[in-house]
């Protein structure tokens, strides 16, 4: 056990390394703006005064480095400061569309994971049949299509043609858990699909690899049945692989949210960054950019650590 | 690989029809003025005009032909993403060769640098580049290409590597031959098949991130037609598209048009290069 204890942490540092890094970055995305964000934000004609009051409510009179901790130091807390362009705290902006954006995912994901895996071992044990060969092609459409693409077809299907559901996303913070899965159906749909076929493909290969060793081959030639050499034998070898397909493209669906949340006017963090951008608040996209960051690399992470801890041989050391 | 046409004859359906789409897109690129019945950004009718002579696909919110505007986009989306994707190739694989050749402090720092680029989502990191450059299309094409590269960076380290542990690399080595020349005749030949592979592949990923980035309003900039672009100008027609008569149908097809052009080309780019892949992983006679 000593052995796998030291590779996960091994693996735990490098990732809070990487995190701590990606920090830094973001931060000093602030400070590379061209010339002074007091002059840039309050432009040419504003006074010493007005410069000088700005610089003070924003904090930047202190050294870059006092400043990068304490916004580091806040930022876990979940104080992320204060909107550049309408001077609000940027977490009672942020909070529920935090929430929003992890709900979106989340469905997805429930939609998406139980499919992708059962299908994807089907299209194993099937291999060359005609549900593998329509799974091959799919994939190729969801690896081409862009994500708007998807979600419009699904619009005008099932919106605009069968009205069946809304193609406006717009929920609030009072509405039921049953009225906010059909207001979200479409946009959880739109993600399902960008990863599913993915997914299935994924698990598809890793349990093939599985099949064609030589000690799958051994329990079939012992005449073991072969829904037992599949459950007992090959899963639990394959669910390292598998796991780490998850966890992958959940990390994956937390980005491809931005876009749906575009589509569907979804009130989610994606929609509140891209505002944020165009708006060139930059307190606002660093705090939106950290939390997506730090999601992708958090579930990256994730993804290393349970495929560690599946491998029986790992597990199992000699 | 001996001559292209002899490849050519023995292609299978799926890697024609990918060669058939690529080029009618590249036809309509470099064709696009002469092609478009009308200007790219000029106001020619009413908005919103059905689907009839001489406007066969309308007109759009400000009057402009969408015909004329998708044939111009080609040559827009197409050519602006055509040359990040060469930007990303040449900077990725020149570091990653070099990695690759020179090895120690060199590939130890370009790496790790790699690493961090990578460890952040794209969009995310072109989004907060974005913000501090502004909407450009050279901010656009330097940064999408930088973090491109890194993908490209990684691929070409990996084949050189390969290649450099082969016998005849040593034997050039002992003959005294320098860096470059290892490179050049050694290392670029032997790696050509999965670059090109990879070329066709990272284009797919630049075409789409940019449509994304301008359907996001933060990409290339109206009035120059896109197709990102126009799937953003038209996404709210789609609500008043009905399926009763013909006309009021193609109101829900305005987004989809843009959109599908784009789907379309990086399913016949996938398909070409699925086939050059298939081609050098061996089976080529």
């Amino acid at each position: 056990m000593n052995s796998i204890l030291s590779i996960i942490l091994k693996r735990l540092l490098i990732g809070l390394l990487t995190l701590w890094i990606v920090t830094i970055i973001i931060f000093a995305a602030i400070e590379l703006l061209p010339g002074d964000i007091a002059t840039e934000m309050l432009g040419q004609a504003a006074t010493e005064e007005s410069l000088a009051a700005f610089r003070e409510k924003f904090d930047l009179n202190r050294p870059v480095h006092e400043r990068y901790f304490s916004w580091l130091g806040g930022a876990i807390l979940g104080d992320f400061g204060i909107s550049l362009a309408n001077q609000r705290p940027i977490s009672e902006l942020i909070g529920h569309r935090v929430a929003n954006t992890f709900f979106l995912a989340g469905y997805a994901a429930a939609i998406a994971v139980p499919i992708a895996v059962v299908s994807g071992m089907l299209a194993a044990l099937y291999n060359g049949s005609i549900f593998d060969r329509v799974l091959s092609s799919s994939t190729l459409a969801a690896i081409s299509f862009p994500e708007f693409f998807i979600a419009y077809i699904l619009i005008l299907i099932f919106s605009v043609g069968l009205g069946w559901f809304p193609s406006l996303a717009n929920v609030d913070v009072d509405m039921g858990l049953g009225e906010r899965l059909y207001r979200t159906f479409l946009p959880a749909m739109t993600l399902t699909l960008i990863v599913l076929a993915y997914m299935m493909r994924m698990t598809r290969a890793a349990i093939l690899n599985l099949l064609a060793l030589p000690y799958i081959e051994m329990a079939h030639l012992k005449g073991i049945k072969r829904w037992r050499v599949i459950a007992v034998h090959a899963l639990p070898n394959a669910l390292a692989p598998i796991i780490n397909v998850i966890a992958l493209n959940l990390a994956y669906l937390i980005v491809g949210v931005v876009l749906v949340e575009v589509v569907f006017v979804y009130p989610g963090l994606g929609q509140i960054l891209v505002d944020a951008v165009s708006n060139r608040d930059v307190t606002v996209v660093q705090a939106a950019c950290l939390i997506f960051a730090a999601t992708y690399i958090l579930l990256n992470l994730l993804a290393d650590i349970l495929s560690i801890i599946a491998n029986p041989r790992l597990l199992h050391p000699r | 690989m001996h001559n292209l046409s002899h490849h050519l004859k023995d292609a299978p359906v799926s890697a024609w029809i990918g060669i058939v789409i690529v080029v009618f897109y590249a036809v309509l690129a470099l064709g696009a003025p002469f092609l478009a019945p009308f200007a790219e950004s000029a106001s020619v009718g009413k908005q919103y005009m059905p689907w009839t002579s001489p406007h066969y696909l309308g007109t759009d919110a400000l009057g402009r032909d969408v015909l004329s505007r998708l044939i111009y986009g080609a040559r827009n989306t197409v050519g602006i993403a055509l040359v990040t994707t060469v930007l990303a190739f040449t900077l990725g694989a020149t570091f990653g060769l070099l990695a690759a050749t020179i090895g120690g402090w060199f590939d130890a720092i370009s790496s790790r640098v790699v690493d961090v680029l990578m460890a952040i989502p794209p969009l995310i990191f072109a989004l907060l580049i974005l913000t501090i450059t502004g909407t450009s299309v050279i901010a656009l094409i330097l940064v999408i290409a930088i973090l491109d590269s890194t993908r490209v960076f990684r691929l070409s380290r990996a084949v050189a590597q390969g290649i450099l542990t082969m016998d005849y690399i040593e034997v050039a080595r002992m003959r005294g031959e320098g860096m470059f020349w290892l490179i050049r005749k050694e290392v670029l030949p032997n790696a050509a098949a999965p670059l090109i592979a990879e070329f066709g592949l990272r284009f797919c990923f630049v075409f789409l991130f940019i449509s994304a980035l301008s359907f996001l309003g933060l990409g290339i900039q109206p009035p120059t037609a896109d197709w990102g672009g126009m799937v953003r100008e038209s996404a709210k027609l789609i609500s008043f598209a009905n399926f009763a008569t013909f006309q009021t149908a193609t109101f829900g097809l305005a987004p989809l048009l843009p959109a599908g052009a784009i789907a379309l080309l990086t399913i016949g780019v996938n398909l070409v290069v699925d086939w050059v892949l298939h081609m050098s992983s061996g089976l080529k006679d």
